[in-house]
């Protein structure tokens, strides 16, 4: 029998996932000896028309990381669509946007012009165009796209590994329940079907019911590693987020910020972890928070938007509307 | 005129893009290195809270995620006005000489030294990993996996994660270590120093035995005259995590030595309308084109550049190693690029040896791992050595700590014009009368390598390996060869 074909690709990432995957080590080499990689731009000679070659659905999985920013990155993906049995979104940036996500927030006009004519080093106002002339000789620059999309804002996925970058126990998870054929119901986040909070060390420490009078920012106060974050009042995103990661930022004595995407039956983790917040504020047991007491408390975080939705704007209901927005601009 | 057409590749990869244009006989006449991507960290970081730059600003790459978190949380220190605990300030220190020999060992034996360890002439087939542990055997092959493995194990205790850690902050860091783990990250240090030893070994061997290398390194192509920047301690020797910038003069003559809150005098950006680079140069001399010389402002970062700048290394083998390695080349400062890898190893060693100070001194045990901030905070600027360069986080902030001005100068930036440069001269001493060999792209390729390039940094890809496409028009602007891997 063949072995199975495997393709690794990226779009929009820092090099993380891909360092995640050499981080495998010894296991690297042995899931290497399973199976057949056609194509991972980062370690192998490639060629797309090599996979423009391949029959269609011939490659078993593609593992695609990093979120969709530019025509040219959204062509790769439907070519790899249409050629794999199965699509895995590979870490935060192409499960929910990951950091990269929250450029959209700012319009693209505005980023080059900070960005080549406000910025203080700047000797002059020059900004890098799409066609320009030097010394007489056309070049050529591909366009900066003006939103992140998630990998499945943009093709069919259908299973998803979280993390950013997604850890060794996750991936292999990942990879063996291909090579085994033992394949979950699509649409499964290979994690745990559990919140941070559920399985957070720090959980037992976490009171049944207790109440924030005030909000702290992590470099403010110096935190009691033997206490759970939101009872501290540090803004922690383990309520709305699912397990799986080992609770590494935990394990560092800081709060999570939600890399893994929403928890389980969760679809907008900002909202989530709003109304979690909302709940725990600081008000007697049987009373409900008032809007008022609700906003009061929004208002003393700086930045709930980056905070709330630090890896998952683009696939939350914010970053929604952005992207309709944007499909009014085109149409 | 012909419409130059750019490769799907390149387009699709967002990676690099090497242009060249020949004259009339045939001969090199412009030659351009473009980078095709921006992801834009200066604008989205604007309104978020300043307290979380040292977890969002490591995802600019996978690869050096520990450089930016702690220029970041440097930048953190100065905003707030406040100084890490004596403790906190050690383990940081702890963490990024980990970083350090780890990354540096990444760059020598899977990206630099299939260059020189198979050698510069191997097919491309064999010139990677595979070919070096062939070269080398398994068991050095096994021993630099487990090498970076227990280093990077080092930063995870840490930092949560070695992808993108988390402890940083400002005044401190949020999580110390036990004897145990002090006795651990010890033993881990005593075998990196002895790893890096091994490793200088190899590359005499392998290298400077091999006269043909060693014209490589020392001759014409790959020379540039230009300053050279790097931090150093107050007795002017190579330090990664803090000092004064210092820069020197092609001729090694001290230039400028300032305070990284002065960096606006120095240093200035010029940007070219065909890249989303930019490329800095002294501001105090200014920006003359893509040229070499002392009438230039163009100067270079990273572990040469980092030697060149210093009077040495504070660590004993080191300090020995940097010695031998200048008296080999000809003296100080040496202008050699491909040399860049042979003071990687020397940094190497400077780093498992600081490893070890750091970490056999018992007082790291202490719980004192945070002040914490008093002061309004108003601007903070952080500098660090990135493995690749100078890298400068630079912010401001309102009252509440929300930024509203973000300036990053990446390390990679800091050789974009050499790099260019070093590209078109390897192009011209290998282009003649309008033939193009295959090997060209080999050694196009070397002269940035060497640099070590992290285009994640720029753009997003694994430093050395970017699928590079080389184009070569007549001319008349004709596509006449394209070499692509
Ligand atoms: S809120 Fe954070 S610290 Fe508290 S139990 Fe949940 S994940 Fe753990
Ligand atoms: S604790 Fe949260 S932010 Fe940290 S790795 Fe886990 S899911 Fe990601």
């Amino acid at each position: 029998m063949s072995k199975p074909k495997v393709a690794f690709y990226w779009c929009a990432s820092c090099g993380g996932c891909e360092e995640a995957v050499v981080d495998l080590n010894e296991d690297l080499l042995q899931v290497a000896e399973k199976v057949d990689i056609v194509f991972w731009p980062v370690a192998l000679d490639f060629k797309r028309s090599d996979v423009e070659k391949l029959s269609d659905r011939s490659i078993a999985v593609s593992f695609i990381n990093g979120a969709i920013r530019t025509r040219e990155q959204e062509e790769m993906v439907r070519l790899l669509r249409k050629k794999s049995a199965y699509v895995a979104a590979f870490g935060s940036c192409a499960h929910i946007g990951g950091i990269p996500g929250l450029g959209n927030q700012f319009a693209k006009e505005k980023l080059l012009k900070l960005i080549y004519e406000d910025l203080e080093t700047n000797d002059d106002r020059t900004v890098p165009k799409p066609l320009s002339k030097a010394d007489g000789n056309e070049l050529e620059i591909p366009e900066i796209c003006e939103y992140v999309r998630t990998l499945d804002q943009t093709i069919d996925v259908d299973y998803y590994i979280p993390g950013c970058a997604p850890p060794a126990d996750i991936i292999l998870k990942g990879l063996t329940a291909f090579l085994k054929g033992e394949l979950p119901p699509k649409g499964t986040v290979f994690a745990s079907d559990k919140s941070l909070c559920d399985t957070c060390p720090l959980r037992d420490k976490k009171p049944d019911k207790f109440s924030i009078k005030e909000l702290k920012r992590p470099h403010e106060v110096i935190h009691d590693p033997e206490k759970c974050f939101l009872s501290e009042g540090i803004i922690c995103l383990g309520p709305a987020t699912r397990s799986g990661c080992g609770e590494r930022c935990i394990n560092a004595n800081m709060p999570c910020r939600g890399c893994f995407g929403p928890s389980p039956r969760v679809y907008d983790q900002g909202a989530k972890i709003l109304s979690a917040i909302a709940s725990l504020l600081g008000i007697d047991e049987e009373e409900i928070a008032s809007e008022e007491d609700v906003s009061r408390l929004i208002d003393s975080i700086p930045d709930p938007v980056g905070l709330f939705y630090m890896y998952s704007l683009p696939a939350s209901n914010l970053g929604d509307k952005r992207r309709n927005d944007e499909q009014k601009d085109n149409s | 005129m012909k419409k130059i057409t750019i490769d799907p590749i390149t387009r699709l990869e967002g990676h690099g893009k090497i242009e060249i244009f020949l004259d009339d006989k045939g001969n090199v006449k412009n030659a351009y290195l473009q980078i095709p991507e921006l992801r834009g960290f200066e604008v989205f970081s604007l309104g978020r809270a300043a307290e979380e730059m040292p977890r969002i600003t490591p995802k600019i790459c996978g690869v050096c995620p520990t450089a930016h978190h702690m220029a970041s949380t440097k930048a953190l220190d100065d905003l707030y006005k406040i100084e890490p605990t004596e403790t906190a300030r050690k383990i940081r220190e702890i963490i990024y000489c980990a970083f350090m020999v780890e990354d540096h060992a990444l760059h020598f034996y899977f990206l630099g030294s299939p260059d020189f360890i198979v050698g510069p002439g191997a097919p491309a087939g064999s010139r990677n990993i595979l070919g070096v542990i062939e070269k080398v055997g398994l068991e050095t092959g096994k021993r630099v996996i487990e090498m970076r493995k227990r280093l990077r194990s080092i930063i995870t205790f840490f930092g949560g994660r070695v992808i993108h850690p988390v402890c940083g902050l400002p005044g401190g860091v949020s999580k110390g270590l036990d004897e145990n783990e002090r006795k651990n990250i010890e033993g881990i240090a005593r075998d990196a120093i002895d790893f890096a030893k091994f490793s200088l070994d190899a590359f005499r061997n392998i290298v400077l035995k091999n006269e043909e290398y060693v014209k490589l390194i020392t001759g014409d192509i790959y020379r540039h005259r230009t300053y050279y920047m790097g931090l150093v301690d107050k007795n002017n020797k190579v330090n990664f995590y803090d000092g004064k910038i210092r820069v020197v003069n092609p001729d090694g003559r001290e230039f400028a030595k300032f305070d990284v809150k002065d960096f606006g005098d120095h240093i200035a950006e010029h940007k070219e309308e065909w890249s989303y680079v930019k490329f800095p140069y002294l501001k105090k001399i200014g920006w003359k084109g893509f040229t070499d010389g002392e009438k230039s402002g163009v100067y270079r970062v990273a572990p040469l550049a980092r030697l060149n700048a210093s009077d040495g290394m504070a660590t004993e083998y080191a300090d020995k190693e940097h010695d031998a390695m200048f008296k080999t080349l000809g003296g100080k400062p040496s202008h050699h690029t491909l040399a860049f890898h042979w003071a990687r190893l020397v940094e190497m060693l400077y780093a498992a040896e600081r490893l070890l100070e750091l970490s056999s001194d018992k007082s790291i045990t202490s719980k004192d791992l945070r002040n914490l901030p008093e002061r309004k905070p108003e601007e903070g600027i952080g500098v660090v050595e990135a493995p690749r360069g100078t890298l400068i986080h630079h912010y401001r902030t309102d009252e509440r700590g929300v930024l509203n001005y973000v300036n990053l100068l990446v390390a990679t930036y800091g050789n974009a014009a050499a790099i260019s440069m070093s590209i078109t001269k390897a192009a011209e001493n290998l282009i003649k009368k309008g033939q193009v060999s295959d090997e060209i792209l080999n050694k196009v390729e070397m002269a940035f390598r060497a640099y070590d390039p992290c285009m994640a940094c720029a753009t997003h890809s694994l430093p050395g390996q970017m699928p590079l496409t080389l184009n070569i028009y007549d001319h008349e602007r004709h596509l006449i060869k394209k070499l692509s891997r």
